[in-house]
């Protein structure tokens, strides 16, 4: 008897596991499915057409496309160094006494939701980007910063990225750091290294792929990131060379337009974004996974909090 | 040697860059704080949390509804997240080993690592359309889904931190595996799953943008599965972008409402978590 | 004897509350070899590690005492120069793995800003003939650090840590993750270095001890029981628990 509920613990911890999987199966199928006939009419010009018009039922994903590469591209550029910083503040500068509060509250930052950082993004980032802010990059007079300062943008839609993707950077760089073993850094100091000079010779070193890997990480997450760009970036279906102009991404146009798409083909195209932003952040992840891996054997953190 | 000035320079200059990059990440985090709380707490008042919203043009009202919503959206993703979760991790540290662990430990990252949006657009495909209509029970699918990962890795975690003697200890008396696993695995690694648990309710709790399609949002109190249902993240973003200075205000106060929920879920479990730590050592 | 090079006085080291040193006071003269011997757990790491103030940056560590070198107080100097002059060799090779054989050897010379390309090279070699290994690795200095053998990754440690000019220089149990045959390219090593170095050897081996060192320290219990020149001390020691611990009567 005893080994028969043995047998049904393990059935039905066996089921639940294939559930997992069959879930990230069913999210492929099902979008998969559900944007077939927007590729069966349109084929590839859905991917090169940069017109979108559900009304004239014209579906180009250029634009979205373009939007989420650039806002998750300049979120990275804004993260990379101040998680590397942060990690390695935490990990290898640090005194004692700082470690325990400083982790704290950076890891505060990645619980505030999404939405939260949208509000905040209106009402602040925006209008603090428009006046302080933009007239100066307008002076520069360059072509990445042309047009008029709105304050919402792209600008504004990867510094909210940057600030959200910091936090899972900084802490998968911290645990591929602490991964490092203890003599690496001691075979360094024992040469006359300084504290930095350990830290780059034995530690950064060490882990550049995990360091690749964190990177990936964060950039999954820029990529899928909907509220707060949402709220922040302009929702207009347009590429512009200038980060201070409105734009759009894959996961904001799903936002914006799914709950009221104004007809089957237009719903299959949503769906198709959807699924390019499924495959997209799949071979992100499936990157970051092995990257980190690779080093550390650090358990994916890929922490999402 | 000659240039070791400059060494002691870079020395001390990188780990002011450091401690700078620190600050300067820092700043947004209390910059969000102070303006939730500033500009919420004028607008939070009892009525908030028991009240439905006013229409336009009417000051007062609250977001009771939503309030409920989100328990109720959070109780359902628990139904389908916490079991499969539970599960899975069981599986995962019990029973797992070989290739297909392989794949399950893999599809739990790939899940971590979707965007909410796309889970949500998932949930719409298998219940909305169906049903023919938006409602709570999809919105629950969503949330749930997306519980599953964060519940797998704690329990999965927890349960392999369980000495293996407690194991062999319960096995050796000859208790068999399923109440070894129930009596005295599972018993151990309680606190910590639980932990786990409150720690993607944490995270559901402020999730957006899979309810936008799914649960849709709700003016008036409903608590049928069947109805679209509020939830108080979709009344924060509804009233955000709204032009109204009043729902603006309201936003404020959800937001307030909604990150004190998220916080102290999370540094509940935080100072949990260090605790179970410290006591093992 | 010529004038001491390490002198120890009053020397105690704490890991948090727990002492692991307690008042050690011993000298040590320059171009000899001393081994220090103990039972595991004695505090012979923590000793050695005082030496180029490695114990400190363990967190929570603390010292008290004198360590003079030279006949100054390394207290107070800067531990990083400090710790250029006096040289270490961990228990277990530790060669950095993402740098060439080459790039191991000369990083500390890099660290200090050394560019030179034919400085760097004749360093590399004079300091892998040093340490015995260039004629193994003189056609793959461009091959990774991690793809010797153990004994050669170890004396590439050696060569590394000779490339600073050290006049110190410290081994933690140097062959204990090591088999015999380098284990004894070792030993002559320690032999062919010291005429030019101070040398200070961490062993669990007394043979080792008796063949490689001048002096001896037994430790025990984070105390110095006995000090002195290893024949005497090996053969007729002053003390009952040195005997005992060296007839193997102990523990
Ligand atoms: N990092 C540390 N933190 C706390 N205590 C430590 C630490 N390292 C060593 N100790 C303690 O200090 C004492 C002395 O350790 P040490 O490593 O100096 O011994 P040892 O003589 O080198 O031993 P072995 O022969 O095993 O290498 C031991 O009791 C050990 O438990
Ligand atoms: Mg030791």
């Amino acid at each position: 008897m005893s080994a028969n509920t043995d047998r049904t613990f393990e059935r039905i911890s066996l089921v639940c596991a294939i559930g997992v999987v069959a879930v990230v199966f069913l999210i492929g199928s099902v979008l998969l499915w559900e944007s077939s006939p927007v590729f069966q009419k349109l084929g590839w010009r859905l991917l090169t057409n940069s017109q979108w018009d559900p009304v004239g039922e014209e579906f180009g994903l250029v634009p979205f496309i373009y939007g989420t590469l650039v806002s998750a591209l300049l979120a990275l550029l804004f993260a990379i160094p101040f998680s590397l910083g942060i990690a390695i503040f935490l990990t290898e500068l640090s005194p004692d006494w700082l470690r325990g509060p400083t982790a704290f509250l950076i890891e505060l930052l990645a619980a505030i939701p999404s939405v939260i950082y949208g509000l905040w993004g209106i009402f602040y980032l925006a209008p603090w980007l428009r006046q302080s802010v933009e007239p100066l990059l307008i002076q520069l007079n360059l072509p990445l910063f042309r047009g008029p300062a709105y304050g919402i943008g792209m600008l504004a839609a990867g510094i909210i990225l940057a600030i959200m993707i910091i936090p899972i950077i900084a802490s998968i760089a911290r645990d591929v750091f602490q991964a490092v073993p203890m003599h690496q850094r001691e075979a360094a100091l024992a040469l006359g290294a300084t504290r930095w000079e350990v830290t780059r010779l034995a530690v950064l070193k060490y882990s550049e792929s995990g360091i690749l890997g964190a990177i990936f990480l964060g950039l999954g997450r820029a990529l899928g990131e909907t509220m707060a760009v949402t709220m922040v970036i302009g929702n207009r279906p347009e590429i512009s060379l200038s980060l201070l102009a409105p734009s759009h991404t894959m996961a904001s146009v799903l936002a914006n337009e799914f709950a009221e798409a104004s007809g089957a083909l237009h719903l299959s195209a949503l769906a198709a974004i959807g699924i390019s932003l499924f495959v997209i952040t799949f071979l992100t992840n499936a990157a970051a996974r092995f990257l980190v891996w690779k080093v550390s054997g650090v358990a994916v953190a890929g922490r999402r909090e | 040697m000659t240039n070791y000035g400059s060494r002691r320079f870079v020395n001390i200059f990188m780990f002011c860059a450091s401690l700078l990059s620190v600050v300067v990440v820092l700043v947004p985090l209390f910059l969000v704080l102070f303006f939730i709380v500033s500009k919420g707490a004028s607008s939070l008042n009892w009525s908030f949390f028991t009240e439905l919203p006013r229409p336009v043009g009417e000051p007062g009202g609250g977001m009771g509804n939503g309030i409920v919503g989100t328990l109720s959206l959070i109780g359902l993703a628990c139904l389908i997240g916490v079991p499969l979760g539970i599960f899975g991790g069981i599986y995962l540290s019990e029973f797992g080993k070989g290739r297909f662990a392989l794949v399950v430990r893999f599809a739990t990252d790939i899940l971590n690592g979707t965007p909410s949006i796309v889970i949500g657009i998932f949930a719409y495909t298998l219940v909305v359309l169906p049903m023919g209509h938006f409602s709570a029970l999809a919105g629950g699918v969503a949330l749930g889904v997306l519980m599953i990962p964060t519940v797998i890795r704690t329990t999965e975690e927890m349960m392999k931190l369980v000495p293996n003697a407690l194991r062999e200890g319960a096995l050796a008396l000859g208790v068999s595996y399923s109440q070894t696993l129930i009596h005295v695995i599972l018993k151990t690694a309680r606190a910590g799953i639980v932990t786990g648990i409150l720690l993607a309710v944490a995270r559901i709790a402020g999730e957006t943008a899979p309810l936008l399609f799914t649960a849709l949002g709700n003016q008036f109190w409903s608590t049928s599965l069947r109805e679209p249902i509020a939830a108080l993240p979709l009344q924060i973003f509804t009233y955000a972008i709204s032009p109204f200075e009043e729902w603006q205000k309201q936003a404020w106060a959800g937001a307030l409402v909604l990150i004190g929920i998220v916080l102290l879920l999370n540094i509940g479990c935080r100072f949990a978590i260090n605790n179970r730590n410290m006591k093992r050592r | 004897m010529a004038e001491d090079k390490i002198k120890v006085a009053d020397l105690n080291a704490w890991f948090g509350s727990h002492q692991v040193l307690k008042d050690i006071g011993f000298s040590m003269s320059e171009k000899t070899v001393t081994a220090i011997i103990g039972p595991s757990g004695c505090g012979k790491s923590t000793l050695i590690r005082c030496f180029n103030r490695m114990h400190e940056t363990v967190p929570q560590a603390r010292v008290s005492g004198q360590i003079q070198l030279s006949g100054k107080d390394i207290f107070r100097e800067d531990p990083v120069r400090l710790r250029q002059r006096v040289g270490m060799i961990f228990q277990k090779p530790n060669p950095f793995p993402t740098m060439s054989i080459f790039d191991n050897v000369v990083a500390g010379l890099r660290l200090n800003g050394v560019k030179d390309k034919s400085r760097l090279e004749a360093v590399a070699r004079q300091c892998l003939i040093k340490a015995a290994l260039w004629d193994e690795v003189k056609d793959k200095l461009k091959d990774s650090g991690t793809s010797l053998s153990g004994g050669q990754q170890q004396r590439l440690c050696i060569a590394r840590a000779l490339a600073v000019s050290p006049e110190v220089l410290l081994m933690d149990e140097p062959c204990s993750a090591l088999d015999p045959i380098s284990t004894a390219r070792i030993e002559e090593l320690i032999h062919e270095l010291r005429p030019n170095y101070t040398i200070v050897i961490v062993t669990h081996n007394m043979q080792q001890a008796a063949r490689v060192s001048d002096f001896t320290s037994f430790l025990y219990m984070g105390e110095l029981i006995e000090h002195g020149e290893t024949k005497q001390l090996f053969t007729n020691p002053r003390e009952k628990r040195t005997e005992d611990y060296i007839t193997g009567r102990f523990g």
